[in-house]
């Protein structure tokens, strides 16, 4: 049953009370293949966006025959409202780190990364730092997985796990055709893990509270809890860790100004959700799980929500699938010549059909997803489109 | 400005000639030079033995690899939704009075290069600017004279 209320927790955040690397020093005295069925059981999902459970990526990854293979931390958090990935980098780096080295121990990983996105390059002296003492704690338990930070260097379409592999073997981060999935061939045509900051950092709370725990949070659909970015026009703004499975009502009520119009779910490649299905929506589910909510009240004009979010992706898209590079500036100029009166209010359906369009026909998630914003900003708000 | 030729070259001996050390010897060059001139690029491709057009291609790829943006200081302002709806074009207009430069322009001098940027993570602090690897939040117009005064009064 969902939430009418929000529940807040306290798992990600919560101060250690063992020594740095303790959860880690005990997880790699345990069999590997448990504390991978752990985390299959523990129902964890990425907390990238995409939602892949996490358990069965180790799974396979684990099964891939390879003298090399690499972890890599997707720290390229550039959905627009999300930043609950730089404060776990910021406040609870080594809840990160050790995720990243069980993950290493339990897959037989050689070599981990941090990539972390060129937007938050203030933030590589302190990791470092942490990463030092990483090393040496690595050193005195006997485990060999060196990280390195390796800094982006400003593309959305990086968080995309292929396009950023692309970048960093230095090209130009274009996604690439899956299958194969990087956990067959990843960087350097290596297997490789690429899991979300906060995805890494439940895995080490898993490690140390237990599936069990950690599953008595959030619905049967959603298990544990979740960071939100909170943005847009609420008196709280910030990131707050939720139980899953709230209504929209619910969070509105907790969040909202008193004036909350709609609120959008899982950034700008997420779904705008008005105030008449604030009842039945539950965040999360059929939605995204990256944790992005961006609130407007009724004084926010949905033409410009929709018009700033089709400029990102004709700006963002990386031009190499027809649908995607030719969709995203055809609806940017499709809206604006509907709001102009050049074009009549029914080609509004044309547009949405454009869209639906590039959902089939899109190589990667970015197309794919430009029609979760767009229908749903157009379908709802559609006298907003036009007058 | 650093020799061009020298530095790639310490930067290929620190990174590696390899073409995933490509991205970091970019940011060197930056770091130093502030943008990748197009001498800057044709000796990467030399060094990396990879076409310049592929060096090119790469680079105009990522908003952050400035290819144009010639300024010692980068100012880059978020234009996503978030800090849009806080105020983003007033703080616009307020470096761009104190610069006497459009966004996409350099100052003549060469210390400033205005810049729109997408989502930056700050959008619970918005509007939000960075200047080169500092971040700015709440900005206002007060706040943004003060913190261009400095850049300007010590550059």
């Amino acid at each position: 049953m969902p939430y009418s209320r929000t529940r807040v927790v306290d798992v990600l955040f919560k101060p250690l009370t063992t020594a740095p690397y303790e959860i880690l020093r005990k997880t790699i005295q345990r069999e590997k293949k448990d504390v991978i069925n752990e985390l299959v059981d523990s129902g964890l999902r990425g907390r990238g966006g995409a939602g892949f459970p996490t358990g069965m990526k180790w799974k396979f990854a684990a099964q891939q025959k390879s003298d090399v293979k690499y972890v890599i931390c997707n720290a390229d958090e550039g959905e627009p409202g999300t930043f609950k990935d730089k404060k776990l980098l910021c406040e609870v780096p080594r809840k990160v780190i050790s995720g990243m080295a069980i993950c290493a121990w339990a897959t037989n990983a050689t070599k981990g990364y941090i990539y972390l996105r060129r937007e938050y390059r203030y933030l590589v002296a302190q990791l470092e730092e942490e990463l030092r003492i990483y090393h040496e704690k690595a050193k005195e338990m006997g485990l060999n997985f060196p990280i390195e930070i390796f800094l982006g260097a400003g593309a959305y379409v990086c968080g995309e796990e292929t396009a950023l592999i692309e970048s960093m073997e230095g090209k130009r981060g274009e996604p690439r055709n899956k299958p194969p999935y990087p956990i067959q061939n990843g960087f350097l045509g290596k297997p490789t893990i690429v899991n979300n900051v906060e995805t890494f950092a439940s895995s080490a709370m898993i490690c140390r509270i237990g599936a069990e725990e950690y599953k008595k949070m959030g619905t049967a659909d959603q298990r544990g809890s979740k960071l939100f970015s909170i943005s847009g026009d609420s008196p709280k703004e910030g990131v707050h860790e939720l139980e899953l499975g709230m209504t929209l009502e619910a969070f509105a009520n907790e969040f909202g100004d008193g004036d909350t119009k709609a609120v959008q779910v899982g950034g700008v490649a997420g779904f705008c959700i008005p105030r008449k299905q604030f009842k039945t929506q539950i965040i999360g589910e059929g939605n995204t799980t990256g944790g992005s909510t961006m609130i407007f009240n009724s004084t926010r004009s949905m033409y410009n929500v929709l018009h700033n979010y089709l400029d990102f992706y004709a700006e963002e898209s990386c031009g190499q699938c027809t649908p995607c590079r030719i969709g995203t500036q055809q609806l940017l100029k499709g809206i604006e010549a509907v709001k102009s009166g050049l074009k009549p209010p029914s080609y509004l359906d044309q547009l949405i059909k454009l869209s639906e369009t590039m959902r089939i026909t899109s190589k990667c998630g970015l197309g794919q997803s430009v029609t979760n914003s767009f229908s749903s900003i157009v379908q709802n708000f559609r006298e907003e489109m036009i007058f | 400005m650093a020799e061009v030729k020298e530095l790639v070259k310490e930067l290929s001996e620190k990174y590696g000639n390899r073409r995933e050390s490509l991205i970091p010897i970019f940011q060197g060059i930056i770091d130093k030079n502030y943008y990748l001139s197009k001498e800057a690029m044709l000796e990467v491709a030399k060094q990396l033995d990879v076409s310049a057009a592929d060096i090119y291609g790469t680079a105009s790829f990522f908003s952050f690899l400035d290819t144009d943006a010639k300024g010692k200081y980068k100012i880059r302002i978020c234009k996503s939704i978030t800090c849009d709806m806080k105020g983003k074009s007033g703080i616009i207009a307020t470096l761009e009075e104190m610069l006497k430069i459009k966004v996409g322009e350099t100052t003549e001098d060469l210390m400033f290069s205005l810049l729109h940027t997408n989502c930056i993570g700050l959008c619970d602090q918005g509007p939000a600017m960075l200047i080169n690897d500092n971040y700015y939040t709440k900005l206002t117009a007060e706040k943004v004279r003060v913190i261009l005064g400095d850049y300007i009064r010590n550059k």
